[in-house]
């Protein structure tokens, strides 16, 4: 049979950001497929080694929009681990608190757009409906729906007082109906079972040897969750478990994220019951000492790695990220080939990607294997599209210090 | 000159074309309240045209260029002569003729079958998938309504339109009896796919094809397009209610609203399925029940 190659992407409606997928079909079917990322790259780390330790969390939150708050807590935790201090306990659990809210409204943002891609809009509109809420206890408790900056070296910037923790307590209980209700009708709809149903299955091998994570991988029945197995400062002393499904499907993978709110829920009563009254909630860290630090947080979408090296100066030496969608992506190979076009689309979607936390670049030649643009050649880019824009706007273009 | 009057003002072409818009707006009102959104103003379907209307219509180079503009203008005259065809003969203007309810329901198709030219001359792969899946789908809902074409034809002794409603006014509507709930059931999904409506909008399918069979459409191609589609969910809920109600004006309005509650109810609680699905759905459970509600008609229950 004659093979067609389908585009998905760069800009489709199924993608929130710019990816490409090459899918080789024939017929309906499909019989390969191709990733192609790298139309987002921003340059993160190399900015994020001109800055101070201080100023770091501001920027890894830019990193993505909705692990606004897993990136910072991966960078604080690796910066802790270099200067090896211990965080008090209330910063502690102001920091599960943030991190579960978060980890709500990012699973509710994908059951929408999960509705949104299977042509349920109804789905859609109702699960962002109630993920208002949480972003409105998020402004309440930090003072911002998302991009909280609650997080710094050594614990937080802020902490809630008594009216913020009732009003947090009581929102979050009622959250709990609503989420009941959404997941009843998902989890029972016989379309949905016929839809989502063994598609894209990632078989247990297949997700430990492409190491999947997140829930992608908690889908296909291996208990992956950094939070439980760390174990973290703060998730150690609550009751909750990690939710496992063993089927590997794109529903499991869904049931997965949906259960994981009511845990959320769980873990956000908790810790705001118990946070202990007054002390402090930041360990003061003075200066940070050389060597070397690793942070390991799991965002909604699976672990998140940091590594911050330090030459003993205020600023790292060398930051390096890495996001769950790099381990995730290439699972598409195991879970796409065969599938039909409409399951395909679906499949990219479910291991809820985000393409520009994942982009680091490196540009290659093939033939010898260098590198051909190194950072210096980036940034020098960089400045000259500034300047040519400036010029042609008729302003004087700043002045940049091009030394690297 | 009275032919031309039905055809394009009443109830033809603007007649139509307003009561399609109007109802176009009430699908995307209601469905829009049920989302929780505010939903548009009840001009916005008119506006939507008017503004496509003055676009530039791009043709692809590949695409033969009279042909691309004219396929969907075919489809919107078509679908305006079976509008007409069906309201004369609702409102008694006219006598009608014999099989004008076979006719009426292949003018209904023929603007499918202009998106297909379209999209299968239009060179773009996304497009192409929108054909085949188009194509399927035509086959697939075409059975069990042929089933029901034929049932209520043959109840009535006749393929006119006309003595289809002259049956029910003497012998009670369709609808009041068993075969006729089945078979009204199964021609609601049967229309919600003509009309390529979730779930069953698969040739279009936003999330998948990014709009897969119109990708390549705009301007006034598009226009009409939407335009034929907003008269079709106007004169296919029209078809129904001549097949189960046939009598009394009031009644007919009364089941066209029940017919658009329906059809969103339906849009509202169901993701899309995938083709092989939606062709197992149409040749197996519709097919089978509108054949069971034959027998039933057979026996007169």
């Amino acid at each position: 049979m004659k093979q067609t190659i389908i585009p998905l992407g760069p800009y489709h409606p199924l993608l929130e950001e710019p990816e490409h997928f090459k899918l080789y079909v024939e017929g309906e079917r499909v019989v390969e497929l191709d990733v192609e990322i790298g139309y987002n790259h921003r340059g993160i780390e190399k900015l994020s080694e001109g800055k101070t330790w201080d100023q770091v969390p501001y920027l890894v939150e830019r990193i993505c929009g909705i692990c606004s708050t897993s990136h910072p807590m991966a960078y604080c935790l690796a910066v802790e681990d270099l200067v090896g201090c211990d965080i008090p306990k209330r910063a502690q659990l102001i920091r599960v608190v943030v991190c579960e809210l978060e980890r709500i409204h990012s699973h509710l943002l994908w059951v929408g757009l999960a509705g949104h891609f299977i042509g349920y809009n109804t789905v859609w509109m109702w699960a962002w409906k109630y993920r208002e809420t949480i972003l409105e206890i998020c402004e309440k408790l930090t003072g911002n729906r998302n991009h909280y900056a609650m997080f710094k070296p050594g614990g937080v910037r802020r902490d809630f007082n008594k009216e913020q923790i009732d009003y947090g307590l009581e929102r979050i209980v009622e959250m709990e109906k609503p989420i009941r209700l959404l997941t009843d009708a998902i989890l029972d709809d016989p379309v949905i079972h016929k839809r989502l149903k063994g598609i894209g299955v990632l078989t247990k091998k297949e997700a430990v040897d492409y190491s999947a994570l997140g829930p992608t991988s908690r889908g296909s029945g291996v208990p992956w969750d950094v939070r439980y197995d760390e174990p973290l400062d703060g998730f150690k002393d609550l009751k909750w478990k990690v939710i496992v499904q063993k089927d590997g499907d794109v529903f499991s993978k869904g049931v997965v994220r949906l259960l994981e709110c009511f845990e959320s829920i769980s873990l956000i009563k908790q810790a705001l019951v118990s946070l202990p009254e007054g002390g402090a909630i930041d360990a003061d860290i003075r200066e940070v000492p050389p060597g070397e630090g690793c942070g390991r947080y799991e965002a909604p979408r699976g672990e998140v790695f940091h590594y911050v090296r330090s030459d003993g100066s205020n600023m790292p030496y060398r930051h390096k990220v890495r996001a769950p969608t790099f381990n995730n992506l290439p699972t598409f190979k195991a879970s796409c080939k065969g599938e039909t076009i409409a399951d395909v689309a679906l499949i990219t979607a479910s291991i809820d990607p985000c393409y520009c936390c994942t982009e680091r670049v490196a540009v290659v030649d093939k033939n010898n294997n260098e590198k051909i643009l190194r950072e210096k050649d980036l940034l020098k880019l960089s400045v000259d599209k500034t300047k040519s824009i400036m010029k042609k706007l008729g302003k004087t273009p700043p002045l940049y210090n091009m030394e690297i | 000159m009275k032919l031309l009057f039905y055809y394009l003002i009443f109830p033809g072409f603007i007649f139509a074309s307003v009561i399609g818009l109007l109802t176009v707006w009430l699908d995307r009102k209601v469905s829009a309240r049920v989302q929780w959104r505010q939903g548009p103003p009840w001009y916005q379907g008119f506006a939507d045209i008017g503004k496509l209307l003055y676009k530039e219509v791009i043709i692809p180079e590949e695409a033969f260029g009279s042909g691309f503009i004219a396929a969907p203008l075919f489809g919107l005259a078509s679908v305006v002569l079976a509008v007409t065809i069906l309201c004369v003969s609702f409102f008694s203007m006219s006598e009608g003729f014999i099989g004008d309810i076979i006719v009426v329901w292949y003018l209904f198709a023929i603007p499918a079958i202009a998106l297909i030219y379209i999209g299968s001359t239009s060179g773009n792969p996304l497009s192409s998938v929108g054909v085949s899946r188009e194509i399927k789908l035509l086959l697939s809902y075409d059975l069990p309504m042929i089933i029901i074409i034929v049932m209520m034809a043959s109840k009535a002794g006749s393929f006119s339109i006309q003595s289809i409603m002259d049956w029910q006014r003497i012998n009670g509507s369709n609808i009041s009896n068993w075969y006729g709930i089945i078979s009204f059931a199964v021609a609601i999904f049967c229309i919600q796919a003509k009309l390529g409506r979730v779930p069953f909008d698969l040739p279009e399918a936003e999330t998948e094809l990014g709009s897969g069979i119109l990708m390549e459409l705009s301007g006034g191609v598009l226009a009409a397009y939407e335009l034929s589609k907003a008269i079709m969910l106007f004169g296919l809920p029209m078809f129904l209610i001549i097949l189960f109600w046939g009598k009394g004006i009031i009644g007919g309005i009364l089941l066209y609203l029940l017919i658009m509650v329906l059809l969103i109810l339906i849009k509202n609680t169901n993701p899309r399925v995938r083709i092989d699905h939606a062709m197992k759905y149409f040749w197996g459970w519709m097919s089978g029940a509108a054949i069971l509600a034959g027998i039933l008609a057979y026996f007169g229950v």
